[in-house]
């Protein structure tokens, strides 16, 4: 395929994650991306153009919150869109940022996500009622949990898959977030602490399930000649990949993500990767619940089909494995600020490929790495892959 | 499309619903300060970029110029000029209101900017583009921090 | 992340302190009200339903028999082409059994949901729905079940004429 412009990662910004923040979404964005461009040492007269992802309008109670978080996001008089589809909108931004730079049009792109769900009461859970079909769906009562509860269901019957094995994914993340300076609930607890704790929606237990939670992201992107004079090591995008499902969720088998492995393979061939387990360093998949990295392992064609339960079991995903999952600590440990989520699993492959992930760092030196969100309702993937 | 032909509108359902959600907004780092000043002291505060020379009201935590991080705080004047402004009759929710509401965009004297408010104590016949306001507070045990600490904007001289 | 940043941004405050107001908050509640256009399938859908039957449309091109019914086949993005009656039974493709209300508020006594592969319809084309009579220990994927509806005289063209599904008599 033709691309005119080979682009890096050159420079990235993380806020923390945190359930309720001070700070408004625009400050929040202002302090991820002013971070981002000091860790590539440029200013904003350098950036040529501005992509930005950010979830539900509902959470933050400000529509048009594409246009609300310009400013912080550095757009001011800049050419500048907003993307949003769901929980794929943290990696499908980098993917739009990406298309800025390799179109030719462009040699340096913000890429920015926020989200500030700590603004919607009761709960920001009440916000999601909004994205459920209003006759078919809300009169019976729809929440959320209980259609992920759903998806993790049928997923464990069609495989036979134990609770116990799904368990182990949230013990690695929350232990792994340890490391993360930025986390919002790392812990050391036990396979048993999952199964014990509360039952929200059998089978998705509170310790299955990722925070809500306040943050945002930055990365800046440049074109190949541009990013060599920035820094002596970028990060290439090599690959980028998105694919969306059904919104008839009723109507689809939800044991398997097949939308997740049609943008896997779009990304890997594009990246030329044949043999995805062999030669993939690190991964960073979607975990808002502890299943969900299993189930997106498969879809990312890193194991067969019922096979993930068996890697974790093993210790394969663990930071020191033959194939490390969420070294980061995913969502499950950092925290699920939606669009802010995604692009922080970008920002640690970024890390990891610079051998910059102190104490998160994957040993062996990792030199190709990918990350996955998804998003909507159970139907959206959006992949990246990513070379030193 | 073999689009079925309605002509009967009771034959085409619509679901009523509404979409519920209650919302609590921080000001934020810069929007507490400045709600801070409004409440207490009655002043109107911006912040100034060194680099670009702006003062901005309302005032924030940077400059969306030059990217740098604003922490010098100036105290604004409390007047201004009508840069533009309406005369609504209507409410939000379309509902005939019983004396029409002067809405202004006022620009505040010597500062990047200004405040969009309402304008009193003048006839809306009687408001001009360019006319000098000053900004009337409410009594301090009435302020809470909000922009209705201010009540309005009434001409001077 | 990179070793060298030493302060991550951001300032963390409790909840506690937004709904008391230690921390100053504007307050604002939307009251938008709406008043969604069904279309033409889901307008028979419910209309059916206030007849306590469920119908479906076909496409003739990829042979799916399809609910919630659609004027349009998403695969073959054709008009679909007939009205299909449905049975009010099925089978159970995955269920869940959930303590939280739509508000993320606690229950006490479970609310046991699923999704229903209808008979007639085409394998795997299901709906979502409640069920009940069902002890939460004694529901199985596979699970035969049938619908449970309300009087006629109460039902409104909703989704909800349909109070749930319960296990059938083999």
């Amino acid at each position: 395929m033709f691309v005119k412009k080979r682009v890096a990662v050159v420079g990235a910004g993380l806020t923390l994650f945190r359930r309720n923040l001070k700070e408004t979404g625009r400050e929040l964005a202002y302090e991820a991306t002013k971070m981002a461009l000091d860790s590539a040492g440029l200013n904003l007269k350098d950036i040529e153009c501005v992509t930005l992802g950010t979830a539900p309008d509902a959470f933050d109670g400000i529509h048009m919150k594409g246009e609300n978080l310009l400013d912080g996001a550095g757009a001011w008089r800049k050419p500048y869109s907003r993307v949003f589809v769901g929980g794929g909108t943290g990696v499908f931004v980098a993917n739009s940022g990406w298309w800025h730079v390799a179109s030719g049009l462009f040699d340096t792109c913000l890429v920015v996500a926020e989200e500030k769900m700590s603004s919607c009461f009761p709960h920001p859970q009440y916000a999601f009622t909004t994205i459920f079909d209003p006759i078919v769906d809300r009169p019976l009562g729809m929440n959320l949990v209980w259609i992920f509860a759903l998806e993790m269901h049928r997923y464990m019957h069609v495989h036979g898959i134990k609770k116990e094995q799904i368990a182990l994914v949230s013990v690695k993340n929350k232990r792994n977030a340890l490391d993360h300076p930025c986390a919002q609930l790392p812990a050391k607890i036990t396979v048993e602490d999952v199964l014990n704790s509360e039952v929200m929606v059998w089978p998705v237990q509170r310790l299955d399930i990722s925070p809500t939670s306040d943050g945002a992201a930055a990365l800046v992107l440049a074109s190949e000649d541009v990013a060599k004079k920035i820094t002596d090591d970028p990060v290439w995008i090599d690959g980028v990949g998105w694919c969306i499902d059904s919104t008839y969720w009723t109507n689809r088998d939800l044991y398997y993500p097949e939308y997740v492995e049609c943008a896997a393979r779009m990304a890997y061939k594009m990246a030329g990767i044949k043999n995805p387990p062999k030669e993939i360093d690190v991964a960073e998949p979607y975990d808002p619940f502890d299943y969900k990295e299993l189930h997106h392992m498969e879809g990312l064609l890193l194991c067969g089909k019922g096979e993930a339960p068996k890697l974790t079991e093993e210790g394969v995903t663990q930071r020191d494995g033959d194939l490390p999952i969420n070294p980061s600590g995913g969502l499950l440990g950092v925290g699920n600020p939606i669009a802010a989520a995604g692009l922080m699993k970008i920002c640690e492959i970024f890390w990891q490929l610079r051998g910059e992930a102190g104490k998160r760092q994957v040993p062996g030196d990792p030199r190709t790495g990918l990350a996955q969100a998804w998003g909507d309702l159970m139907q959206y993937g959006s992949v990246i892959v990513m070379r030193s | 499309m073999s689009l079925e032909k309605i002509g009967d509108p009771h034959k085409t359902k619509h679901w009523m619903g509404h979409m519920e959600c209650d919302y609590s907004y921080t000001h934020g780092i810069a929007g507490e300060k400045f709600f801070k000043e409004l409440k207490e002291n009655a002043r109107i505060m911006g912040t100034k970029c060194k680099k670009c020379g702006f003062i901005y009201v309302l005032p924030r935590l940077f400059c969306e110029r030059c990217f740098e991080r604003l922490d010098e705080w100036v105290e604004a004047s409390k007047r201004g000029e009508v840069h533009t402004y309406t005369v609504a009759h209507i409410d939000v929710d379309g509902n005939k209101l019983k004396e029409p509401i002067i809405w202004a965009m006022v620009k505040i004297d010597k500062v990047h900017g200004g405040m969009v408010h309402r304008l009193g104590e003048v006839d809306p016949k009687d408001v001009k583009i360019g006319m000098r306001v000053e900004a009337v507070f409410k009594d301090k045990k009435e302020r809470t921090g909000s922009m209705l600490d201010i009540k309005y904007f009434k001409p001077v001289g | 992340m990179s070793a060298k940043i030493k302060k991550y941004p951001g300032e963390a405050i409790k909840t506690e302190d937004l709904r008391k107001g230690r921390v100053p908050v504007i307050r604002w509640k939307p009251k938008a009200k709406y008043a969604w256009s069904v279309g033409v399938a889901m307008s028979r859908f419910l209309k059916e339903l206030k007849n306590g039957r469920i119908i479906a449309r076909k496409c003739r091109k990829c042979g799916r028999i399809l609910v919630p019914p659609r004027m349009f086949c998403e695969l073959c993005f054709r008009s679909t082409d007939e009205w299909v009656y449905v049975k009010d039974t099925g089978v159970v493709n995955t269920y869940s059994i959930s303590y939280l209300a739509a508000d993320a508020r606690r229950l006490k006594e479970p609310i046991i949901v699923a999704v229903i592969e209808l008979d007639g319809a085409s394998k795997g084309i299901g709906i979502f729905h409640h069920l009940g009579e069902v002890k939460k220990e004694a529901v199985k994927f596979g699970m035969k079940v049938k619908a449970v509806w309300k009087p006629p005289e109460e039902r409104t063209g909703a989704i909800t004429d349909i109070k749930y599904f319960k296990p059938a008599e083999v």
